[in-house]
């Protein structure tokens, strides 16, 4: 069987950079993905990313994805790269089993990060199945990847940082936003997305949401209506759109199947987006050798994801005995960055959640 | 539907790829998922729910939900929107939940 000092499982944002560190600091790493190039969702981020030096701020997040991909691949023989390779399996012995080119595949690492990030959330209307019913995160990926619009009509439900940044991104693809909804009271992402979206004319409703898709065999129309602070729909405050996309933006939740099935500790921690992991300040979970990067280990910005990507590397080269005397400053400094990301009120969800899952 | 002009983002349609749908011919681009060239050509039913018979659309985009799977080549469930658009590829509405050969 095939063997590797690290196996990392997803090449996006928390994966590229975990292997960059643990590359780094000398161990071999195999890095695998089931699609047919790496980045992840960087390569659908049009935008400038917040954050430090440290985290690329002021780059585009297609940007930094081949910043990671040339970065990593400057360790040559110590890492390998599979692409289109799907990880079906991740069993007690530490086995990974792969379908990549449709031959099936064993790989025998010393140690998993596991990085696979996050799928988005589904919302429950009449008709919520119609085709034209997208996530964001599907819109961003036909526009921004492929180059093709969604339609031409978009009603966007959710007013968190993807819905609004999705939103500013159609209207660069020359596609029209009606209006932006969301059942909380106030606008979730950040104001400095909100006030760009609203310079354009672009209303956000608060305390909306939606009644009712309409059309035969794709979205025509939506009803949305007003809700109040118990959440219930209140009537006679219906508002139609003739549109043809409404865009699904309600977060995400973590695509933590191959921590459920090795047997690591899950605690639902809704401020995190669903099941998580219980892990330790390195990022280890209960499971000796097994680490968590990024989205899988709770919902947060790529600018964490790749702080942990460099953490999760950096711990687990050490466990395997790769370590300089700048290890201690080198973990301090990126725990450091984590903190610093996590803080103001924007963290305070995050910092709460992670209370609760890191021991 | 295919995006022209954007402030950020230049798309390159070098490589003309011919494929077929239910029939008929169409084009496509190198580089484009079988999912953004049916999409791009303004189709958006991809298949019909086996039991309900209801219309279905992707709604990833990113190979996890499975909502738009299609017959490609006479292999049933493939997910669209992440199998990369090829020369000559014959892509078929799926009649049910498809069968291992």
């Amino acid at each position: 069987m095939k063997t590797t000092e690290i196996a990392i499982i997803g090449g996006g944002p928390a994966g590229l950079s975990a292997a960059i560190s643990g590359a780094s600091s000398g161990a071999k790493v195999t890095l695998i993905d089931r699609n047919y190039s790496l980045g992840g969702q960087l390569k659908k981020q049009t935008h400038k990313f917040f954050g430090s030096q440290k985290q690329y701020a002021s780059t585009r997040g297609f940007c930094i994805a081949n910043i990671l991909e040339d970065e990593l691949k400057k360790y040559g023989d110590r890492v390998e790269i599979l692409t289109n390779a799907t990880v079906l399996g991740l069993y007690e012995d530490k086995v990974i089993t792969i379908e990549q080119d449709k031959q099936y595949k064993k790989l025998k690492p010393e140690k998993i990060i596991v990085a696979t990030g996050a799928s988005e959330k589904f919302l429950a209307f009449p008709n919520n199945d119609l085709p034209g019913i997208y996530g964001a995160g599907a819109v961003q990926t036909l526009m921004n990847e492929y180059g093709v619009k969604p339609g031409n009509n978009v009603l966007m439900v959710g007013a968190g940082n993807i819905g609004l940044i999705v939103s500013y991104q159609l209207i660069q693809s020359g596609v029209n936003v009606k209006a932006i909804i969301d059942a909380a009271p106030q606008i979730g992402g950040y104001l400095v997305h909100a006030s760009k979206i609203r310079r354009m004319g672009i209303p956000i409703l608060t305390s909306y949401t939606i009644k009712y898709a309409h059309g035969k065999d794709a979205v025509e129309k939506a009803t949305i209506w007003k809700i109040d602070e118990n959440w219930e729909p209140i009537p006679n405050t219906e508002m139609d759109f003739d549109i043809d996309v409404i865009c699904i933006s309600v977060g995400l939740s973590p695509l933590a199947d191959l921590l459920w099935q090795i047997g690591c500790k899950m605690e639902y921690i809704p401020e995190l987006g669903g099941h998580e992991p219980i892990r330790d300040d390195n990022l280890e979970t209960n499971i000796s050798g097994i680490f968590i990067a990024g989205d899988v280990g709770g919902i947060e910005e790529a600018s964490s994801a790749m702080v942990e990507g460099r953490l999760a590397g950096l711990c687990a080269a050490k466990s395997l005995g790769y370590y300089y005397g700048d290890y201690e400053e080198r973990r301090k400094d990126l725990i450091d960055q984590l903190i610093s990301l996590r803080s103001g009120p924007v963290g305070d969800k995050i910092r709460s959640g992670l209370r609760k899952v890191i021991i | 539907m295919r995006i022209d002009e954007h402030p950020i983002l230049s798309f390159k349609r070098v490589e003309k790829i011919k494929f077929v749908y239910n029939g008929k011919e169409y084009i496509g681009f190198k580089g484009d998922t079988i999912a953004s060239a049916l999409h791009a050509a303004g189709i958006k039913i991809l298949g019909h729910h086996p039991e309900t018979g209801r219309a279905r659309g992707f709604y990833c985009a990113i190979g996890n939900c499975s909502s738009c799977l299609m017959t490609v080549n006479g292999e049933p469930n493939v997910r669209i929107c992440i199998e990369e658009l090829k020369e000559g590829m014959v892509v078929e509405t799926q009649k049910g939940k498809g069968r291992l050969r």
